[in-house]
């Protein structure tokens, strides 16, 4: 009888150890004197190209925040932490992550991981815990028609990439006197949710344009060579080649449009700068039109990093390579959090959400100002084309710092 | 016309063989572009049925031996050589490679089941992909190999001269494998352990040896397969299972004894493969290849079980 009874009694206290175990950490959001965001990333698996931008901007924002002497908030200063996972590129992998940094963590503050596919999967959990979720690099349209009140997002949703492409089409025909609505389109987006939303915005402003659409080619995600979706492209003649499937993508539509010697005036894609379009294949990209969320040219500036250059060159030093707008966005997800923090002057993370709601900042990468549904409305896209091996801003035309060439010249 | 939410805009799949009468000279372009591309798939197919005739292995991990070979031109090409010089050093480099495989892990499962074969070697694809994108980075590459265009019928058909470049490499290189089997002395032993391990085995011939020179041969085809996709497409560490399924594929459809008859498969799937995409739009293109593969399992199966194939 005594021996049984001791048994249980040693469950119970084992259960009641456990339970410490686990609610002991649950408050570790903010260690001393330190603040713990969390993130899941991916450095492994089809995104690490990404995923190390997005972590690298994340951790040249903690390195810049802290050397200033870090985050006032209730007049004691805070450092800055991030504690990562990596994801593996895969969905169902980010969420684990998500729950695990929260639940085991105690992570209060959670920024976003690369990708909208991953951020799709994270959204739910921070959503279910009601922890804030700042996010740079979830495109998908799709992401801000769930209700979500915790998710917010700094970049331009997808659905805006190419926009621009159409648009800067229409322009150019009104001012050689044709109308837009002569103009022929041929597209070709890869079968995921960014590209697809990418896909519904030039169609949607394809529409409004009154042009034609006269390829929709879905891309696989295997994609290793366009040549029969070229070949249809060549036969039919279009004025605009839209093409967006990440970095492969761009890099099979500069090389392969040139050896088919597919003759289009407008070619724009989507992730040229993350395919290093420029330095690598100058010869075969001249000409090409670039989707970005950001550049360095750009005129923005913010009393954290000053101008938009300035980040570009910090950037640089700290990690050897030119940022492209993956790192850029993903530092001013952590922007969002500091200027959030000084104004909530708290760490409970109800006020901290209805500080980063009321979100109203100029950064470096943009202006960010929130709608309701959590979306950033304060900033446009950016058109590049790739000129002499340079990337040169070319639309919207009020920032645009260089002149259009068109039509474009096919590489020999 | 309005343009459908799901659909695929104006451009229906009837336009697009539509397309193909009015301008019959589209074919000739899919068909240039499609044999072109599956003379390299063939390479690879026929470095998968060597190391299955002869070990009765299926190696799953055929994809990143060609990922493998294409990041050794391109790392050439990074250094200031022309690419084209890829194509040895990468038979060499993946050779020693496949060979330092057998003698680690490959030789433990040469007289095991077949599908132990297929998990330990799609074990080993995930493995060389992540190293793969640990050690390079998942950045898309290309070699540049500096070759131009040539324009056919007015600018109509256009055939990359990279592309008739790996074509001819491919057909070289299978050549010299096939005069490497019959001829030399290698060669034979890896044919007489193919009919008859254990024969061969009385015959004084160090199975072992042959094995591992089978296996490592059969990475030296994958690498310089890889070589010419560094120069002809893109190269990123995940970049491998459409060749090993385009192999898989060409093998099962050529048997593993024939070589002529894997060079026909490949051109074959290469232009079936082209056509499809064309079509039925990009999307449909791997799909029409798997979808072929299951129909081509179901109509070989029998056969399969009936026959015992050597390589001759």
């Amino acid at each position: 009888m005594v021996k049984s009874e001791n048994k249980r009694m040693f469950l119970a206290l084992g259960v009641a150890s456990l339970f410490l175990a686990v609610s002991g950490t649950g408050n570790a959001k903010v260690e001393g004197d330190t603040i713990v965001l969390g993130a899941a990333v991916s450095l492994t698996g089809k995104y690490s190209t990404n995923g190390k931008n997005t972590h690298d901007g994340y951790e040249l924002v903690v390195k810049r925040i802290n050397e200033m002497g870090g985050v006032k908030v209730g007049g004691k200063s805070y450092k800055l932490k991030v504690t990562y996972y990596d994801d593996e590129s895969t969905p169902a992998r980010g969420a684990q992550l998500a729950e695990r940094l929260i639940n085991q963590d105690g992570v209060q503050f959670l920024l976003g991981p690369y990708s909208s596919g991953l951020t799709k999967a994270i959204a739910p959990v921070t959503e279910k815990y009601k922890i804030p979720h700042v996010e740079g690099n979830g495109a998908a349209r799709e992401l801000f028609k769930q209700g979500y009140r915790y998710l917010f997002a700094v970049l331009s949703t997808s659905d805006y990439y190419l926009r621009e492409a159409v648009n800067l089409a229409a322009e150019v025909a009104k001012s050689q006197g044709k109308s837009p609505s002569k103009l022929k389109i041929a597209m070709a987006f890869e079968n995921d949710p960014f590209s697809q939303d990418v896909r519904d915005g030039v169609i949607e402003d394809a529409k409004r344009h009154g042009m034609k659409i006269v390829i929709d080619d879905k891309l696989p995600p295997e994609l290793n060579d366009m040549s029969a979706t070229l070949t249809k492209v060549k036969a039919v003649k279009p004025d605009l080649l839209v093409v967006s499937g990440h970095a492969k993508g761009a890099v099979l539509t500069a090389r392969q449009v040139k050896e088919m010697q597919v003759d289009v005036p407008m070619v724009a894609t989507t992730h040229c700068d993350s395919a290093k379009l420029a330095q690598t294949m100058p010869a075969e990209s001249e000409g090409l039109l670039c989707a970005s969320q950001w550049d360095r040219q750009l005129s923005y500036k913010d009393k954290w990093f000053g101008s938009a250059d300035d980040y570009a060159i910090r950037f640089a030093k700290e990690f050897n390579y030119t940022p492209p707008y993956q790192a850029a966005e993903s530092s001013a997800a952590v922007l969002v959090y500091i200027d959030a923090f000084t104004r909530a002057q708290s760490f409970d993370k109800e006020k901290v959400r209805d500080a980063i709601a009321a979100t109203d900042i100029m950064t470096f990468y943009g202006p960010v100002k929130f709608d309701k549904t959590g979306m950033n409305t304060a900033k446009p896209m950016v058109l590049y084309q790739i000129q002499k091996g340079e990337y040169k801003v070319v639309a919207p035309s009020k920032f645009a710092s260089s002149k259009l060439e068109y039509p474009r010249k096919l590489p020999k | 016309m309005p343009v459908s939410k799901t659909g695929r805009g104006d451009f229906s799949t009837m336009d697009s063989i539509q397309l193909l009468f009015q301008a019959p000279v589209l074919s000739v372009q899919l068909l240039l572009d499609g044999m072109l591309i599956g003379a390299i798939f063939a390479l690879a197919a026929y470095g998968m049925a060597l190391v299955w005739g002869v070990m009765n292995v299926i190696n799953i991990a055929q994809g990143e031996f060609v990922m493998l070979g294409g990041y050794v031109a391109f790392f050439l090409y990074a250094a200031g050589v022309h690419p084209f010089f890829g194509i040895p050093l990468a038979a060499v480099v993946l050779f020693l490679f496949g060979w330092s495989l057998y003698k680690t892990i490959i030789f433990r499962i040469v007289d095991k089941d077949l599908f132990i074969s297929i998990l330990a070697t799609f074990g080993l694809s995930i493995l060389l992909q992540q190293l793969a994108n640990e050690l390079f980075g998942a950045d898309v590459r290309t070699a540049e190999s500096g070759f131009g265009t040539l324009v056919l019928f007015d600018g109509q058909v256009t055939v990359a001269e990279i592309k008739l470049v790996a074509f001819i490499a491919a057909l070289a290189l299978g050549g010299l494998l096939l005069l490497f089997l019959k001829q030399s002395r290698l060669g034979q032993a890896i044919r007489a352990t193919a009919q008859n391990a254990r024969a061969a085995r009385i015959m004084g011939i160090d199975t072992d040896r042959v094995y591992a020179a089978t296996f490592g041969l059969n990475a030296a085809i994958c690498g310089a397969a890889g070589a010419l996709v560094a120069m002809t497409w893109i190269i990123h560490p995940y970049l491998g299972l459409p060749y090993t399924i385009r192999s898989f594929m060409i093998v099962i459809v050529a048997g593993l004894g024939n070589v002529a008859a894997v060079l026909v498969a490949g051109l074959g799937l290469g232009a079936a493969e082209n056509f499809a995409g064309f079509i039925f739009g990009a999307e449909y293109q791997a799909a029409f290849v798997f979808g072929l593969l299951v129909i081509i399992l179901m109509w070989r199966r029998f056969w399969l079980n009936r026959q015992r194939r050597y390589l001759k």
